[in-house]
């Protein structure tokens, strides 16, 4: 009689199987690491009522990027990716600045009215359209791999380029600054002393994690990715469920662009969102979802955005440029993609055969 | 088969993108008669050596059923790694050598992750894109100008066309022709050539028939990388200058005129020729955006975008038709 | 020298060759002489492919031995095989079709000329080597261009060409060509043969194999039925040896019970038809009774049960399910329906390896119910511990990965994930292939007693026995049509005459 093995066996058993496991790992040999070189990095102050140092500078900052992770995540789960979050992030950050922009429809602009702390459109309206504009894309590239079966690189890898041209358009090719307060709450503002952007992940993670969870949306993204077609053949729209995922990546660049645009007080089509989707890639497989699809668990995809956050300040504290921590970055995720695949394993079990033969056959001559 | 059946089929994408690029260079002539001067004509070719270069390599990959996204980050990181080493004093031909051996090596090296580690194409060449735009940075953090002689001499010569009064080109232009003549030969005329198309539309077929797959596929990269290399070069002459910022977004415009050349991005088909009428489309639609003046230069970036998503479009659809059948 | 035809180019004696949980042939003999045209034939798990991965290097055999031109060996590795002279043609050409046909025969060969390909000189030897075997055509044409009968027999020459063959293996070479391209095909075989090619000839379809076959060699069930000369060898018997009564004993198992004032009509299918799957055919299915579907590979069973359960759209006709018309055809709107099918590949088309039991019983349930509303943990433990028990599934627990059961009790997963959506109409598509015996009657009780619940069942199984012993009607098939409709306790002659066509 088959037992429900799950439940049998003990929780520390449990937690070393579990998906969070090797990124927690990597993250506390990393907090280890500057314990030990940049003891300055666990400070935690509370400046005008706010916390504020390093550790929260992780999340608060790495806090589009977790949402970026959570969405990319879901595409990579049904053996997709999505390259054109960063040009989400710069479309959405960009239809967010230039609807409040106080000019907007004027001819003639003096820079009072242009520095003025109004909005031309109701912040409630902003947002949605920054998350329409980012959920449109996602649609959009859900579409071109469903229906128009396109192979996901392909598809995503022209938003990506032209998604910069469409932001660019947007803004009229201007970096727009927001002068708007309101506007900034998302990304500077405190609830409780918490920043502000703390909530809104966890708001999406809770979320995210209930529609796949409790729904059967998750089961269906795992389906997909192990097989297609066996999942066709049980009677579910696999087409659907890839549209699902890459609109919800889409929305969840779209958080990360008004975010980011909040924090920075501006837009700027062309270097905002830089390098997001390496760093959301490399937050999925440190999280330990397969390229190849299948199992994924968003809070491992959390933590491993969170690691790569880390490891980002930790470089910047020790002195590392940024530029030399992209290319480090871009060695790293193919050394984990290696780890975790079978090739690799194959690899190293020869390796270890080879060894055992041999001690066997010296073990034989004596 | 008929002799004209039998041409139109395999020629027919070809014909194709030559008669959209003489459409849209008629259009713009039409529009602003400035473009009727044959110096504007032969500028397509000035103005895009480089992304001629890298497209041809990336056609080569691409006719292999592979993809390469690495060609703008190895241009910079070639520009910037010149410029340095030119400031040592170090000859420029010397520099020009060493360039060259950097991309075939870092080529090599992603041609043998991609087929003995089997991880994709796209994963590795994209993390070889942003490796190589990080290790630019790493040398210089802004851009190096370039002062040496020798690479002025190149950027500044004017070789007068012979039949043409008053059109000129400059020696880095003739690089991509000359590439492109060579590797026209080796697609078309050697045992290598037929083995890249070969493993282009089957890689399991070609394997079975005994052609090196193997050795192909890592020559192919290796071939790319050299590609941007070159192209690196080329770039670095006419800016004299290296910067990691520099072609940003070029490995697009490459895989758009590949795609807009007539050469699919699922392997097998396709030519190298129509890949220079792709890259003179490509610079055609940037001059007319050009002598506009209004547009800006994001339409670029968004007119390439959706004339690619509508040839991968039509490219997807008819690939889906022939598996029905 | 001796004789030609007496002469053997390659014998296999007592060959045994196992997979996990499968033996794929028990004690087989075979020999191919010099100058023939050997059929090889068996339906589908028979052990046709196994025997050939051994023969051409892909496996190893665990016992026996192989003889080449009278000498003992071991053959290594396919490369091996290639270059003894052991060649082998797929149904899947594999050539690079964008390539020209005299690239296809010669690249790897071809004459050069300064370090680049010749060619003028390529495109007349190629010619040549065509010409040889009568077939005239524009050598420099990309393969593409031509029939798939041209690129089979081009697939034919390069193999001799590069490898000199003395062996020949033609893998199904005629199943996607009509009768013209078959007798090009048949053309090339003959001419080879009298070259002294021992050919071997794989094919279902038994018209052909009494063509141009010299000799037959059955295969069932991973053991050798026997080698038989072609003119010595009725259809008939050929067919009866096939797919006839085994010699296994089974239990008497009765049949379900058909009371006609409790059974309706659940299943009403009118003039179904796909281009190139199958011609027009209308059944109708009772609830209540199992349907069997007779006949031999390609005959467009697989293709009728995709075509009710919506995998594909019909060209024509239309489906009723209890006089509900069934509208948009696809798996999703069939499950809806009631109806279930088993598919025939469980392996690209039923189980999902990486997930577990539990998630691959409760599935298509889930998918019926749809997106949001989600079966709690508990009940899907509950019903995938019903259905473990029920099946008797062999598995540690419902939290293991279905990727590492045995093929019978993956099988059992996939019925348990159909049985769980309580369907109608269950169609089951060769569900007892590739599974020890045990489990196979298993199944077939199962099947029966399903049928006595009440639940419409289609049975499609290469094994007539199977199809007899739970039958309660036999629809026959043949060439994509639908031929004939036999009640379910028709001797069994009868059936192989109707899958014969030899009325």
């Amino acid at each position: 009689m088959a037992t429900n093995s799950e439940k049998k066996a003990s929780l520390l058993t449990r937690f070393r199987k579990s998906p969070v496991f090797w990124p927690l790992v990597a993250l506390v040999i990393i907090l280890i690491f500057d314990g030990i070189y940049a003891p300055g990095f666990f400070k935690i102050g509370i400046v005008e009522g706010h916390l504020y140092g390093n550790l929260i500078d992780v999340i608060n900052n790495g806090a589009p990027l977790i949402l970026v992770a959570i969405g990319m995540t879901m595409v990579i789960a049904t053996e997709g990716v999505d390259l054109s979050v960063g040009a989400v992030i710069a479309i959405s950050a960009a239809m967010g600045a230039v609807l409040i922009n106080p000019a907007l429809g004027n001819e003639l602009i003096s820079n009072e009215i242009l520095t003025q702390n109004i909005s031309h459109t109701p912040l409630p309206l902003i947002v949605l359209a920054n998350l329409g504009a980012g959920t449109a894309c996602g649609l959009f590239n859900g579409f071109l791999v469903s229906r128009v079966k396109i192979q996901p690189m392909v598809a995503t890898l022209i938003l990506m380029v032209a998604g910069r041209g469409l932001a660019q358009l947007i803004t009229n090719g201007q970096i727009m600054t927001i002068y708007y307060t309101p506007y900034f709450w998302f990304g500077n503002g405190f609830i409780i002393g918490i920043p502000v952007a703390v909530y809104i992940v966890i708001a999406v993670l809770i979320a995210a994690t209930l529609l796949v969870r409790k729904t059967s949306i998750g089961l269906f993204v795992e389906s997909v990715g192990v097989n297609a077609k066996s999942t066709f053949f049980s009677g579910i729209s696999e087409k659907n469920v890839k549209l699902i995922a890459y609109t919800f990546s889409g929305f969840c660049a779209a958080i990360a662009g008004l975010i980011l645009s909040s924090y920075a007080h501006s837009a700027d089509a062309n270097n905002i969102g830089a390098d997001y989707e390496l760093d959301a890639i490399l937050s999925v497989v440190i999280g330990g979802t397969l390229m190849a699809g299948g199992r994924f668990s968003l809070l491992a995809s959390v933590i491993g955005a969170v690691v790569i956050r880390t490891f980002t300040i930790t470089m910047y504290t020790v002195g590392v440029p940024a530029n030399a921590l992209t290319a480090a970055k871009a060695v790293l995720v193919l050394l984990v993609i290696l780890l975790y695949s079978d090739q690799s394993r194959r690899l190293i079990n020869k390796l270890f055969d080879r060894g055992k033969s041999k001690k066997e056959s010296d073990d034989a001559k004596n | 088969m008929p002799k004209i059946k039998k041409f139109l089929f395999i020629n027919g994408p070809l014909l194709a993108t030559i008669l959209i690029f003489i459409i849209v260079y008629m259009i713009g002539g039409q529009l602003y008669p400035a473009m009727k001067k044959p110096q504007v004509f032969f500028n397509l070719f000035i103005n895009n050596a480089s992304l001629l270069i890298i497209s041809i390599g990336m056609a080569l990959v691409v006719l292999m059923g592979g993809i390469d996204l690495s060609v703008s980050g190895m241009i910079a990181l070639t520009s910037v790694a010149s410029a340095a080493l030119l400031q040592l004093n170090i000859h420029p031909v010397v520099v020009m050598l060493l360039m060259l051996l950097m991309g075939v090596a870092l080529g090599c090296a992603m041609g043998c992750i991609i087929h003995y580690l089997k991880v994709e194409a796209f994963v590795v060449t994209l993390m070889g894109l942003f490796f190589a735009r990080g290790m630019a940075y790493v040398i210089n953090r802004s851009s190096i100008t370039i002062s040496d002689e020798f690479y002025r001499y190149l950027a500044l010569t004017k070789i007068p066309l012979p039949f043409f009064e008053n059109v000129s080109v400059y020696i880095p232009t003739l690089a991509g022709i000359v590439l492109l003549i060579i590797v026209f030969i080796i697609a078309r005329f050697t045992f290598f050539g037929r083995t890249v198309y070969a493993i282009g539309k089957n890689e399991q077929s070609a394997l079975l028939m005994g052609m090196p797959v193997a050795r192909t596929k890592i020559a192919v990269y290796s071939i790319s990388g050299f590609c941007s290399a070159l192209a690196g070069i080329v770039f670095s002459i006419s800016l004299l200058s290296g910067f990691g910022g520099y072609a940003k977004s070029m490995e697009m415009d490459a895989i758009a005129s590949v795609v807009i050349g007539g050469t699919a991005l699922t392997g097998g088909q396709g030519n190298v020729i129509g890949t220079l009428f792709g890259v003179l489309i490509n610079g055609t639609i940037v001059t007319i955006l050009q002598f506009n003046g209004t547009l800006t230069s994001w339409w670029t970036r968004i007119g390439v975008g959706v004339l690619t998503l509508i040839f991968i479009g039509i490219q997807s659809l008819f690939y889906l038709k022939k598996k029905r059948d | 020298m001796a004789n030609n035809n007496n002469h053997e180019i390659l014998r296999m004696d007592n060959i045994y060759k196992s997979f996990p949980g499968v033996q794929a042939l028990e004690d087989v003999d075979f020999c191919l002489k010099k100058g023939e045209i050997h059929a090889l034939v068996g339906e589908n798990g028979a052990g046709k492919s196994t025997l050939i991965k051994v023969m051409t290097g892909v496996e190893r055999f665990d016992q026996g031995e192989m003889y080449y031109d009278g000498e003992k060996i071991k053959i290594r590795s396919p490369q091996h095989a290639h270059s003894l002279g052991i060649s082998t043609v797929y149904q899947e050409v594999n050539l690079c079709t964008n390539l020209s046909v005299a690239e296809n025969l010669l690249l790897g060969r071809e004459p050069r000329r300064f370090g680049l390909i010749d060619w003028k000189a390529m495109n007349e030897r190629a010619r040549e080597i065509m010409l040889n075997l009568d077939v005239d055509i524009d050598v420099s044409a990309p393969l593409a261009t031509f029939s798939t009968a041209i690129q089979q027999i081009t697939a034919i020459a390069r193999a001799l060409e590069i490898s000199s063959a003395k062996v020949l293996i033609l893998d199904e070479p005629t199943s996607s060509l009509d009768m013209h391209e078959t007798n090009l095909i048949f053309k090339v075989m003959r001419k080879l043969r009298d070259n002294g090619v021992g050919i071997i000839f794989i094919t279902h379809f038994i018209k052909q194999v009494y063509e141009v076959a010299d000799r037959i060699t059955i295969l069932r069930n991973g053991k050798l039925v026997g080698t038989y000369e072609t003119a010595s060898l009725p259809t008939i018997s050929l067919i009866e040896k096939m797919i006839g009564r085994s010699l296994a004993e089974y239990e008497d198992m009765k049949k379900a019970q058909q009371d006609s004032d409790k059974q309706r009509v659940l299943v009403e299918a009118e003039n179904l038809a796909r281009e190139g799957s199958v011609e027009p055919i209308s059944l109708s299915l009772r609830t209540g009774e199992v349907v069997g579907m007779a006949g031999l590979l390609g005959s467009g069973r697989t293709a009728v049960a995709e075509l009710i359960f919506g995998v594909e759209e019909p060209d024509t006709g239309h489906i009723e399910v209890d006089s509900l018309p069934i509208n948009k055809h696809s798996p999703h709107s069939s499950l809806l329906h009631g109806i279930a099918l088993c598919p025939e590949d469980r392996k690209e088309a039923g189980i999902l390896g990486e997930l577990t039991v539990r998630e691959n019983i409760i599935l298509a349930m889930q998918a019926r119910l749809g997106w949001f509303k989600s079966l709690n943990k508990n009940k899907q433990y509950e019903i995938a511990n019903k259905y473990i028990e029920m099946l008797d599934i062999s598995t540690p627990s419902a939290d293991q990965m279905v990727k590492n059961l045995s093929g019978g009790n993956q099988q059992k997963v996939i019925l348990a994930r159909w049985l769980a959506t309580n369907p109608k109409l269950l169609i089951l598509d060769e569900p007892t292939r590739g599974i020890d015996v045990g489990t196979k009657a298993e199944i077939q009780k199962l099947v029966i007693s399903l049928a006595e619940e009440g639940i419409s069942c289609v049975f499609i199984s290469s094994e007539l026995e199977e199809v007899m012993r739970t039958s309660n009607r036999i629809i026959v098939m043949r060439d994509r049509e639908k031929v004939t409709e036999l009640p379910g306790d028709v001797q069994e002659r009868k059936i192989m005459e109707a899958i014969a066509g030899t009325e």
